[in-house]
């Protein structure tokens, strides 16, 4: 008769302290969780649930003494990681458990060569030679298909695209075939295409070692693509957990089918009859190019076409969707529409009026009428003006009544579900939606006929994103408003867009009603861009209403 | 990264092409800016010789071409400055090309010596300082690099000397050698080098802040980065992420200050050399303002840009050495 294996990780009742003075006292209250062989186990839970802290006390890597674990077990292959001295912590990590980031960009040494940094880990951990390790770097390199991997060896980060960077990563932590593989939210800065190829690759590579996979993320998408098992947090405690099925189609408690609830489905709205409502702006033959940096000797300059050949009409009352991956120029777009960056050639006319061609006090006064939502709620309000203040700005500056202007602000706070009360408190006092909504108050502060919104709810967590986005559907129907929405995201755009244009390498490849767009992709690269969407083939349950 | 031949003698090439107008415009300004000045040098001439008739002044203005519009002069003076021509020395009476040359070797030892100290020393702390942060070594490290930040130079100076010259009597007071001494060989250098400790102390000192502060804050930033905690999650030890991923990272925005400080730890010079009577270019410069010795003065100041661009230069070139994603272009 067989013993069964001890599971690859096994946590119970794990409980992690926050340093006093933080929102709550425990990061992680009571955790309780079981990651077999060949399993992966998605860990789900919005910013500040302790998902990441899980990570770094498993890792033995938690920044003590202000976080630490302070009851419960961590067992990995049936042994007791707590007490462990940091001696052998170290030869575990890389060998046995091992980790990939989320940033692929600032996850990697700039300074060193990729093949580096993967003989690194032989390095530390065994006693191969400089020709074994260079062998088995470069094997690994072909694993996570690269192409050429030997010239990509002696590659510096900086010379490799994200997506390439990420399979690095993969390769540097699975070198060494660990038990337990953590990903810490391994795809979340990736386009959408290259995500599936990297959730694939993670997928392909655990079936092939029979790794188990702690996997953590926010996206419920990924969660239907990946997962064996899930694990809902809220706040440090744990929800739910179970089956992918069960839970991603039967939640039981009311945080999860709220969280369920708010990922929007992959059904855009109904197609509208053909509008007659007049063009607000309308772009023709937009064109912008970037001079790369180059030498005064040297003499060749090469230039990077951000935009070329773009030409969109947006009707009053209706919302615009322009898609893409990165380096597709879209936010080149939004810059030039708003005149925030000077455009090489083309018109962009709003309410019939060429705002490429005003004059510096002309385009004063037309900015009135166009105003924008950036990405960054945080690092787009000033941290040392006051909500009131920020808000009141833009009327004050073109000429308003000051007093009246703060009045006006106040009420735009309600409009946008924020308490008046609030008006005299700084950005840093709210939460990343609320000082978004923050921003959507600013932009309408000048009572603009466009709103050109650049990725808006990119940087919010699931639940907020919805709300975020009721909001500004909620607006643009009641104040007839044309919204130019910028995003990367597929769902976001079903939800809220007419009608999508989707760029590529800055030139529109389609372009029609979303759902059409959807239902019918005729170009290649949407065809590819609706494929990769994760968990595309899941539909979220529909929760709204009986959501407490 | 490798450095192809051909492209860093492009970069070179430029940066040359590049420096040339700096070092024009910097001489012009220079040369109106002390013709602004009450006096010239038949005024520090005649000071010397204890008064003339106004007729022999005039023939001495005539004869150094003083008596020229101020164009004419600045023309004939740029034009020989172009063929490296310095002009000559009233008052030592010897070309200048020839008074600069003997008494840059004593400055360039000095602002060598007191850089690299400053630098290392200041690298080597602040990375102690950062990995201990808020601990008493830390805080020993700070206030004592503040504390020698704050202090004036001229008082750092007087200080060593009170203590290491006229106390202990261990140093010399001041100048380059020992005078009649007539020493050769080893016997030589190590005699110009115990003339040089006191004044590269005092020098590199109050730069070491700089480094330390700088150094620290860099370390503690690139600690914090990702990459450091991907080496950890490999297994790798503390010692080891200093060494192989923190380091280079961390030193450089230090190298950056490196090349900035090189100008003003020159001015620096200018002090401490006066101080202990070192014959070196900071201590010439003072002596060539107090006696309106206009050509002498020009001298320097253009071997001061020149040396400037040059290490400039050759701080880029480091810089791109350390830095990967850095390509000179």
């Amino acid at each position: 008769m067989t013993k069964t294996p001890p599971p690859v990780l096994d946590l119970c009742k794990l409980e992690i302290s926050l340093p006093k003075g933080a929102d709550r006292a425990f990061a992680l209250e009571g955790l309780d969780l079981t990651i077999n062989a060949g399993e992966i186990v998605c860990l789900v839970g919005e910013s500040g649930s302790g998902k990441s802290l899980c990570a770094g006390a498993i890792m033995g890597l938690l920044p003590e003494p202000h976080v630490r674990v302070t009851g419960g077990a961590i067992r990995f292959m049936g042994e007791e990681l707590r007490g462990k001295s940091d001696a052998e912590m170290r030869k575990l990590r890389g060998a046995d458990i091992s980790m990939i980031f989320q940033e692929p960009m600032t996850a990697l040494n700039p300074q060193k060569t990729v093949g580096w940094q993967i003989d690194e880990v032989l390095r530390l951990h065994t006693k191969m030679t400089k020709a074994e390790r260079k062998a088995r770097a470069l094997e690994m390199l072909e694993r996570v298909h690269i192409p050429e991997p030997a010239s990509a060896y002696n590659a510096y980060p900086h010379q490799i695209s994200g997506g390439q960077r990420q399979r690095v990563m993969i390769a540097m932590s699975l070198v060494l075939s660990p038990k337990l593989i953590i990903a810490d939210e391994p795809t979340t800065a990736l386009d959408v295409t290259t995500q599936l190829q990297i959730l694939k690759l993670i997928r392909e590579l655990q079936e092939e070692e029979g790794a188990g996979v702690l996997f953590i993320t926010h996206d419920f998408g990924v969660v239907a693509e990946i997962a064996d098992k899930v694990a809902v947090l809220c706040r440090g405690e744990l929800v739910e957990s179970g089956t992918t099925d069960a839970v991603l189609n039967h939640p039981q408690h009311p945080y999860t089918r709220a969280l369920i609830g708010a990922v929007p489905a992959l059904t855009p709205p109904p197609v509208k009859a053909a509008s007659d409502a007049p063009v607000v702006l309308k772009g023709t033959g937009l064109k912008k190019t970037f001079a790369a940096r180059g030498g005064l000797l040297s003499g060749k300059r090469k230039a990077v076409t951000a935009v070329k050949d773009l030409t969109f009409e947006l009707r009053q009352g209706e919302t615009l969707g322009v898609v893409g991956e990165s380096g597709s120029g879209k936010t080149t777009v939004s810059r030039i529409v708003t005149r925030l960056l000077e455009c090489d050639q083309g018109s962009v006319e709003l309410d019939g009026t060429d705002l490429l061609a005003a004059t510096p006090k002309e385009l004063r006064a037309l900015r009135q009428h166009i105003q924008m939502v950036f990405q960054d709620p945080m690092a787009s309000l000033n941290p040392r003006k006051r909500v009131v203040d920020l808000i009141a700005q833009g009327p004050i500056v073109h000429g308003a009544d000051p007093k009246k202007a703060r009045e006006d602000a106040k009420k735009l706070l309600e409009l946008v579900e924020l308490s008046p009360a609030a008006a005299n408190r700084f950005p840093h006092e709210f939460s990343g939606g609320q000082r978004q909504r923050i921003g959507i108050a600013r932009a309408l502060a000048m009572e603009p006929k466009v709103i050109v919104a650049d990725e808006p709810v990119s940087a919010l967590d699931v639940s907020v994103q919805a709300q975020v986005l009721k909001l500004l559907a909620e607006l643009r129907d009641r104040l007839n408003l044309s919204l130019l929405f910028v995003t990367h995201d597929l769902r976001v755009a079903a939800q809220l867009c007419d009608r999508i244009i989707v760029m590529q390498k800055g030139e529109i490849v389609e372009h029609g009603p979303t759902a059409e767009v959807f239902a019918n992709p005729q170009h290649p690269y949407t065809q590819n861009l609706l494929s990769s969407i994760p968990g595309r083939d899941w539909t979220p349950p529909s929760l709204h209403a009986n959501v407490a | 990264m490798t450095l192809h031949m051909p492209p860093i003698l492009t970069y070179a090439l430029r940066r040359l092409i590049q420096a040339i107008p700096v070092v024009i415009l910097i001489m012009i300004g220079t040369f109106l800016l002390l013709k602004l000045a009450p006096g010239d040098t038949v005024d520090a001439l005649v000071g010397d010789m204890g008064g003339a008739d106004a007729a022999f002044i005039a023939r001495l203005r005539a004869e150094y071409g003083l008596d020229q519009p101020i164009w004419v002069q600045l023309w004939r003076y740029m034009v020989k400055l172009a063929s490296f021509d310095f002009g000559w020395s009233f008052v030592y009476e010897q070309p200048v090309a020839t008074v600069l040359m003997d008494r840059l070797g004593t400055t360039l030892m000095l602002m060598a010596a007191s850089l690299s100290i400053a630098f290392t020393a200041g690298i080597v702390l602040g990375a102690i300082a950062a990995r201990r942060a808020y601990s008493a070594t830390d805080n020993l490290i700070s206030i004592l690099g503040l504390v020698f930040y704050a202090t004036p130079s001229f008082f750092l100076s007087l200080m060593l000397m009170l203590v290491f010259s006229v106390k202990l009597g261990w140093l010399p007071v001041g100048g380059i050698k020992t005078i009649a001494a007539f020493y050769t060989g080893w016997d030589h250098v190590w005699d110009v080098v115990r003339h040089l400790i006191m004044p590269t102390t005092a020098l590199s000192l109050i730069y070491l802040a700089f480094y330390l502060r700088l150094m620290r804050a860099s370390v503690m930033e690139v600690a914090d980065l990702d990459y450091v905690r991907t080496a950890r999650a490999k297994g790798a030890r503390e010692g080891r992420l200093m060494t192989h991923h923190i380091m280079r990272n961390a030193l450089l925005p230090v190298v950056t200050l490196l090349g900035l400080q090189f100008s003003t730890v020159l001015g620096g010079s200018i002090v401490v050399e006066t101080i202990f009577t070192l014959p070196g270019l900071g201590q010439l410069a003072y002596q060539s303002v107090v006696q309106r010795d206009m050509n002498t003065l020009m001298g320097i100041i253009f071997l001061c840009a020149i040396i400037v661009v040059v290490v400039n230069f050759l701080t880029d070139l480091l810089y791109a050495r350390l830095d990967s994603r850095i390509e000179l272009a």
